[in-house]
């Protein structure tokens, strides 16, 4: 079996648009959280959102390689420019090899919208214009990435809701581990348009919070009212031991395991004995005792239910060991189609750098969450192995078990 | 509407769209060769055409079309009733 490592990381997100930035909104535990008029007068309940520059890729691609692209296609070509660059895969490089893409996605809301009503207005299927088609497809950003970066492997999207990004690199390490792929490019991504949540909105998910954006999101704290949608994308290039050292590739880390699990019940409650069989699928694979987890970024969104039973999970896991645990949600929102991949990412920077980035707003345990050794500020700290969940609608389980080389 | 303007209209349109210099689009200047056009993206040619001037452009018609000429007098010659000068 092929040891698989990460040799590359890219990020558009809330907190920063480079690593360098997004390490630094981490440690200073600064919150990518604002207010939107916008969605407020569109009829949101809730208007708060993550606050993701938008990408301009005019003058980058040409305006024929922009059309069939969303804007989450947009973020995500932007981070796996950098991810690829951070791996020293170039051009000459993916031409001449079959380097794959596993990218979670979950939702081409907007795009879909926008040529159905351009269709409905002119009742004339033409309006819609030449890239309708390929953005209103879930599969847009391996499409997409994929010609762009001429990547000629494995072409799948990873459609796990909240779980999707995580899936993918599990994914990815899989088919590695097996030898059916070298090197994958991985990760997730997620409009940040209120089109591709309004439905989320509707079923009072989200923080009510509104005169205090940056608090809103508070995961385990014992006053959190919900979640704060984000978005952006976040790139993860994985390939196999041996790849990256034929190629003298600088090497990160390595994915020691993936768990995953269906809770098969309900839709949008989740449970604990689902996340519980995830995390020890993921601890069984990566052959490691619990005390060398170093630290737990968890899935935990800020929703009065998930996160208690999150804190269950991890909790009748670690036992006696109490395992640093936050949930860098706090800071971020919750990325959804993304956050797996991102927040392989923000523990990355984390292990690479000493230290574990405070969950913010964190002021009160309730009698669940108090069961974890949640970390409320930033601590300068070193560990070499993290656990990252992330669980989605559905019931849909992903954890990922990572250690740094 | 005279054709003049359609002219100055189609040129302002097809320069935004297509993303080139106004100035390279002239009378008899070859459409498939100014504007980045290839199978997918005339499409959007024919839909800025039918969302200005509500005139279709039946595919079958677009090989007829070679010049910016073409274009401009197709669109004059096809205009809805209630939109001619």
């Amino acid at each position: 079996m092929n040891r698989v490592v990460i040799t590359g990381m890219g990020i558009w997100s809330c907190l920063g648009i480079s690593l360098d930035e997004v390490r630094k909104s981490l440690y200073e535990g600064k919150s990518g959280i604002v207010f939107s008029q916008e969605r407020k007068d569109a009829g949101f309940r809730s208007a708060l959102v993550g606050n993701v520059p938008k990408a301009n890729l005019k003058g980058i691609l040409s305006r024929n390689e922009r059309q069939p692209m969303p804007e989450e296609a947009q973020y995500a070509y932007l981070a796996t420019k950098q991810a690829l660059e951070q791996a020293q895969l170039d051009d000459d490089y993916l031409i001449k090899h079959d380097v794959g893409i596993i990218y979670g996605n979950d939702s081409v809301a907007e795009a879909t919208m926008t040529a159905l009503d351009k269709f409905r207005n002119m009742k004339s299927s033409v309006a819609c214009g030449s890239g309708a088609i390929f953005q209103s497809m879930n599969s847009t950003i391996t499409m997409n990435l994929a010609c762009l970066f001429h990547l000629r492997g494995i072409n799948l999207t990873a459609s796990a809701a909240c779980a999707s990004g995580s899936q993918s690199i599990g994914l990815a390490a899989l088919l590695i581990r097996n030898g059916l792929q070298e090197c994958v490019v991985c990760g997730g991504a997620e409009e940040n348009n209120m089109y591709g949540i309004a439905s989320f909105d509707g079923i009072q998910s989200f923080s009510i919070r509104e005169d205090e954006p940056t608090k809103a999101s508070r995961p385990f704290d014992r006053d959190r009212d919900g979640l704060v949608p984000s978005g952006g994308a976040a790139t993860v290039i994985v390939e196999s031991y041996e790849h990256a050292m034929r190629r003298g590739a600088p090497i990160l880390a390595e994915v020691l395991g993936w768990g995953f699990s269906g809770n098969g019940d309900h839709i949008s409650t989740p449970n604990v004995t689902g996340p519980a069989q995830s995390l020890t699928m993921c601890i069984k694979e990566a052959n490691i005792n619990l005390s060398e987890i170093g630290y737990v970024n968890a899935h935990a969104t800020s929703t009065r239910i998930g996160d208690k039973r999150e804190a269950e999970a991890i909790s009748s896991i670690f036992g006696d060991y109490r395992v640093p645990v936050t949930s860098t949600k706090s800071q971020t929102g919750h990325e959804m189609w993304m956050a797996g991949a991102s927040e392989v990412i923000y523990s990355m920077l984390m292990m690479k750098n000493g230290f574990i980035a405070g969950n913010i707003n964190f002021e009160n345990p309730d009698e669940t969450t108090a069961l974890l050794n949640i970390i409320p500020e930033t601590r300068k700290t070193y560990f070499d192995i993290f656990l990252s969940n992330s669980f989605g609608f559905g019931g849909t389980n992903s954890t990922l078990i990572i250690k740094n080389l | 509407m005279e054709r003049k303007e359609i002219v100055k209209r189609v040129n302002e349109i097809l320069a935004d769209e297509y993303e080139v210099d106004e100035s390279t689009i002239e009378n008899e200047a070859n459409i498939r060769e100014v504007l980045p056009i290839d199978s997918l993206s005339i499409v959007d040619l024919v839909a800025l055409v039918q969302s200005e001037y509500k005139v279709t452009i039946p595919m079958t018609d677009l090989p007829k079309l070679k010049t910016f000429n073409d274009l401009y007098e197709y669109i004059y010659t096809h205009l809805p009733a209630d939109t001619t000068a």
